[in-house]
């Protein structure tokens, strides 16, 4: 047995969790924002809910879960040391992130044509609670979109890593981090989904 | 209890078993439309909020394989959400009964 190098994987992964508990309060606060307004305007928000595509929210949701599940695997398949499945794994994971942001730039680009945006003369027209709720997504919604380009990013390193081997059975914590980021990212949309989307 | 630094010690979640929490929260996403379309008025938000509670817990359980870690990592969590429920609560307080 050769001696690797001292790896704390119990305080890795316990750092990455206390990392993402700091995310939790940070989207819990743009909900907690979000409750507090839907409780002040109710019909307004309702009516903004209808200018949302469904269609493109649920395969968003459905991408998201997807990409979930194939982190998921590939932990799994990096602890059994099947290292090429990982890796098309991982690839798979980062494909759903970059669908799921092709989507959201379809999104974004109708409601922008729509006169839909902070601050356009439309909404400064129309009543409070609905430019209230459409600053309210772009924020919200804008700030979960740069978490899913960053988990991309991250997850993309992670994939070249197990490819050179650096990640390996005996050492996938990063793997393992990166998958729960990821997790988190899915985890936020569960909630944005609801809230933003079946308003109807 | 076995030192949880060895990789030997954690537990491997089964493809089939990540298989059928991917299936079942495809399924819930698929209720939850649904629910809301034929339920019109804001009382669906707590039953669109129930289905989203149930299907963060299955991600964190797990595909975050929080089922399987120790007390330290399932209380940090607890006390996590804890916070959250306690802002957001004592906030409604004030909001509600202004």
């Amino acid at each position: 047995m050769s001696g690797p190098p001292h790896k704390d994987y119990a305080g890795a992964k316990l750092g990455m969790w206390i990392f993402l508990f700091t995310e939790l309060l940070l989207f819990g606060g743009l909900f907690l924002l979000y409750a507090v307004y839907l409780t002040r305007y109710p019909r307004e928000f309702t009516a903004a809910g209808r200018e949302m595509h469904l269609v493109l929210g649920t395969l968003n949701t459905a991408i998201l879960i997807t990409g979930s599940y194939f982190a998921a695997m590939a932990v799994t398949a990096i602890q059994r040391d099947e290292r090429r499945r990982a890796v098309g794994l991982m690839e798979g994971a980062v494909l759903t992130a970059a669908v799921f942001l092709f989507n959201k730039y379809l999104e974004w680009s109708a409601e922008i044509g729509h006169g839909i945006y902070p601050d356009s003369p439309r909404l400064v027209a129309g009543p409070p609670g609905e430019s209230v709720f459409f600053s309210l997504y772009y924020l919200t919604v804008g700030l979960h979109g740069l978490h899913v380009l960053i988990g991309g990013t991250f997850l993309t390193v992670v994939a070249i890593r197990v490819q050179r081997g650096t990640i390996h059975a005996g050492n996938y914590v990063l793997l393992e981090n990166g998958a729960l980021y990821w997790h988190l990212v899915d985890l936020i949309w569960i909630f944005i989904f609801p809230l933003y989307y079946l308003i109807l | 209890m076995t030192e949880g630094n060895s990789e030997h010690a954690t537990h491997i979640i089964s493809y089939g078993k990540l298989a059928s929490v991917w299936l079942a929260l495809l399924f819930l996403t698929w209720l939850t439309v649904r629910v809301a379309r034929h339920n019109v008025g804001i009382g669906h938000v707590w039953g669109s909020l129930t289905i989203a509670v149930v299907k963060a817990g299955l991600v964190i359980a797990f595909f975050m394989h929080m089922k399987y870690e120790g007390r330290l990592l399932r209380c940090l969590l607890f006390f996590a959400l804890s916070v959250l429920a306690i802002f957001i609560g004592f906030t409604f307080f004030d909001v509600l009964y202004r």
